[in-house]
């Protein structure tokens, strides 16, 4: 129940009949009109040539597939972002690795890009960090079959976006990284200091094997 | 000449170029609706369809990323109605539906015939009259030709066999039979003053020596048939019959492919019909005062060229207006559109017409000097009266319970 002291009578406002024509108020609209019609600037992207600015850090785009620092491919086909997978769109093929750090790698690594929903579990999932998502996100195809990304696809993506997205986590990778070298020693160093040495970092050449167990 | 020329073939020649040139302004008025919606939305609008094979198809880098401005967007427009799917529902009346795009374009095209487009012209020794057909009653021609209009719509609508459809088709109706009152007295004002109902001699009514354009004469049935003109074409604020938001489409909520796009040119050419009228009517036709060339002595071709130039130049005008108007005034409500036309626009309308029958009556018809304070004092009565009238409330005011007498008093004061 409202009580009476709180009810609030409003009366509409007494237009006069100069009012009531409304020729002032359609010529105000009439000026805002034209002012967006000539003077203020266009908000849009003029989109193939233009395109919007965005933070490239934690868009989920397509896939890639990150090289080691020799330029071998990252994976070591252990499965786990085609387990992880909920839209099942990665298909793994795993042989015998021709290297001696690792046991496998894939001879065949296709994500079917129509069926994949972005949502990242794949790159949570991997070990080594060879899958990551790009802020690429404008994958374009004729056929369903050009949308298929096989292997070299995947790594001709990550040659393209390495310099816009680093591959991350370089500690466990043993990767050195691609950003600015000085920086990412003198971090490394610090971090040395404040573990006191106790983890050795890995070097470049790391064995997969190794990795596993941490 | 050689070949003898006669009024007909002439007007033939004139018939067959004026409908071009209107179909053209059709298509590139939706165009810069488009565009000019763009704008005013703070958008570019359509910016990508050059014309293909002529030009801005593929225009090299240097002339940046606009493809000649989006300037083949109506061909692209009209293929795409021309390839779209024809469907005709089930459940209409075929025949009627049929017809009614072809009434609305029909009838919005035909109106151009009395349109006085460039005086007279001289070809050759013979004399021509730059316009169509010169019937005795142009005007009343003109005026039955718009009034037509609404038959498409009520067709389109009736024949759909939907009820959103005849929703807009009964508001269509009733919107027309409101304001063609107002505006048939608007334009019985100039009728008066000119003495004429043939289109070509209103026009020579408003050049020479002491006269002027009816606009200076009679300024509020100008603007009366302005706003008028706004609801016979169905334009936003009057867009009642065919709002998106209330009623799917309206009346063309059934058509698809080209029947759609003759309802959509139909309306376009109304549009451009109602410019050329006022133009013709209020503004001087092809006339523009103090120039040589535009004045009703100039026979030759090129001032022939010139004034059907000018006159294209003020359908333009409203062109821009029409599209301005869109984008700024909100659409009407029902009850709010009937009360601008029975409770402003008609008594207004009527205060001018007693005017100018006044001013006949003491043959005063002519003189600025008397009907332009007279418009004044009209605009002065009406004000005074609707300062006296009671306010209009809306259904909602009406119903809303009587304010108690407890908290009565100071405007949103706590009691």
């Amino acid at each position: 129940m409202i009580r009476d002291q709180d009810i609030i009578q409003i009366k509409a406002p007494q237009i006069t009949a100069a009012d009531r024509l409304y020729l002032n108020q359609i010529m105000e609209g009439v000026k805002v009109t034209l002012s967006h019609m000539f003077f203020r600037p266009r908000r849009t992207v003029q989109y193939p040539e233009e395109k919007r600015t965005m933070n490239a850090g934690n868009y989920r785009g397509v896939h890639r597939l990150n090289r080691d620092p020799d330029g071998r491919v990252a994976c070591v086909a252990c499965f786990m972002c085609e387990t992880a997978c909920p839209a099942h769109c990665i298909h793994i093929v795993a042989d015998e690795s021709p290297w001696e750090d690792r046991e496998k790698y894939p001879a065949l690594f296709d994500i079917d890009e129509l069926r994949c929903i972005y949502c990242g579990m794949c790159e949570e999932a991997c070990p080594v960090d060879a899958i990551e998502l790009t802020p690429h996100y404008e994958p374009v195809g004729r056929t369903r079959d050009e949308m298929i990304f096989d292997k070299e696809k995947l790594l001709e993506v990550y040659d393209q976006t390495k310099d816009i997205k680093p591959r991350k986590n370089p500690k466990i990778t043993g990767y050195q990284g691609t950003g600015d070298r000085a920086k990412y020693d003198q971090l490394r160093a610090r971090l040395r200091e404040m573990t006191g040495d106790r983890e050795s970092v890995a070097p470049a050449q790391a064995s997969t094997r190794e990795q596993g167990h941490r | 000449m050689a070949l003898a020329i006669t009024q007909l073939t002439f007007s033939t020649i004139l018939a067959l170029a004026i409908l071009g040139a209107i179909l053209g302004m059709v298509a590139y008025s939706i165009y810069f609706e488009r565009k000019i919606a763009g704008w005013v939305q703070d958008r570019y609008g359509p910016n990508r369809v050059g014309l293909p094979g002529i030009i801005g198809d593929r225009l090299p880098e240097k002339y940046g990323k606009f493809h000649f401005w989006g300037l083949g967007q109506p061909i692209a427009d009209g293929l795409k109605f021309f390839l779209k799917e024809d469907i005709i529902p089930a459940h209409v009346d075929k025949p009627l539906f049929l017809i009614a795009p072809c009434v609305s374009l029909i009838v919005a095209l035909i109106g151009f015939v009395v349109i006085p487009w460039g005086g007279h012209v001289v070809i050759g020794g013979t004399e021509f009259n730059v316009q169509v057909a010169n019937p005795d009653i142009g005007l009343l021609y003109l005026l039955g030709v718009g009034s037509m209009g609404v038959y498409g719509v009520v067709l389109g609508g009736w024949a759909s066999n939907n009820k959103y459809s005849m929703y807009g088709a009964v508001r269509a109706t009733a919107q027309m039979l409101s304001y063609e009152i107002p505006m048939g007295v608007a334009i019985l004002c100039v009728v008066l003053a000119c003495g004429q109902v043939r289109l070509e001699e209103i026009v020579l009514a408003q050049t020479g020596p002491g006269n002027t354009w009816n606009i200076l004469r009679h300024p509020v049935a100008f603007v009366i048939l302005w706003i008028t003109l706004f609801a016979e074409t169905n334009r936003t604020p009057f867009d009642l019959a065919e709002c998106e938001q209330e009623l799917v489409g309206g009346y063309h909520t059934e058509y698809s492919a080209m029947k759609f796009a003759m309802f959509f040119l139909g309306e376009y050419a109304h549009m451009i019909t109602g410019a050329a009228f006022i133009s013709v009517l209020f503004l001087g036709g092809w006339h523009l005062p103090f120039i040589p060339g535009l004045q009703p002595g100039d026979t030759g071709i090129i001032a022939m060229l010139l004034k059907i130039g000018v006159l294209f130049a003020k359908i333009t005008f409203f062109m821009f207006v029409y599209m301005i108007v869109r984008w700024t005034v909100p659409r009407f409500r029902f009850d709010q559109l009937m009360r601008v036309a029975w409770k402003g626009l008609i008594p207004a309308s009527l205060g001018v017409l007693l005017l100018a029958i006044l001013a006949l009556h003491w043959g005063l018809h002519r003189a600025v000097w008397f009907t332009l304070p007279g418009n004044a004092l009209v605009i002065v009565i009406a004000l005074v009266v609707m300062n006296r009238a009671k306010q209009p409330l809306s259904g909602r005011e009406a119903n809303l319970p009587p304010i108690s007498p407890s908290s009565s008093g100071a405007l949103g004061v706590r009691a």
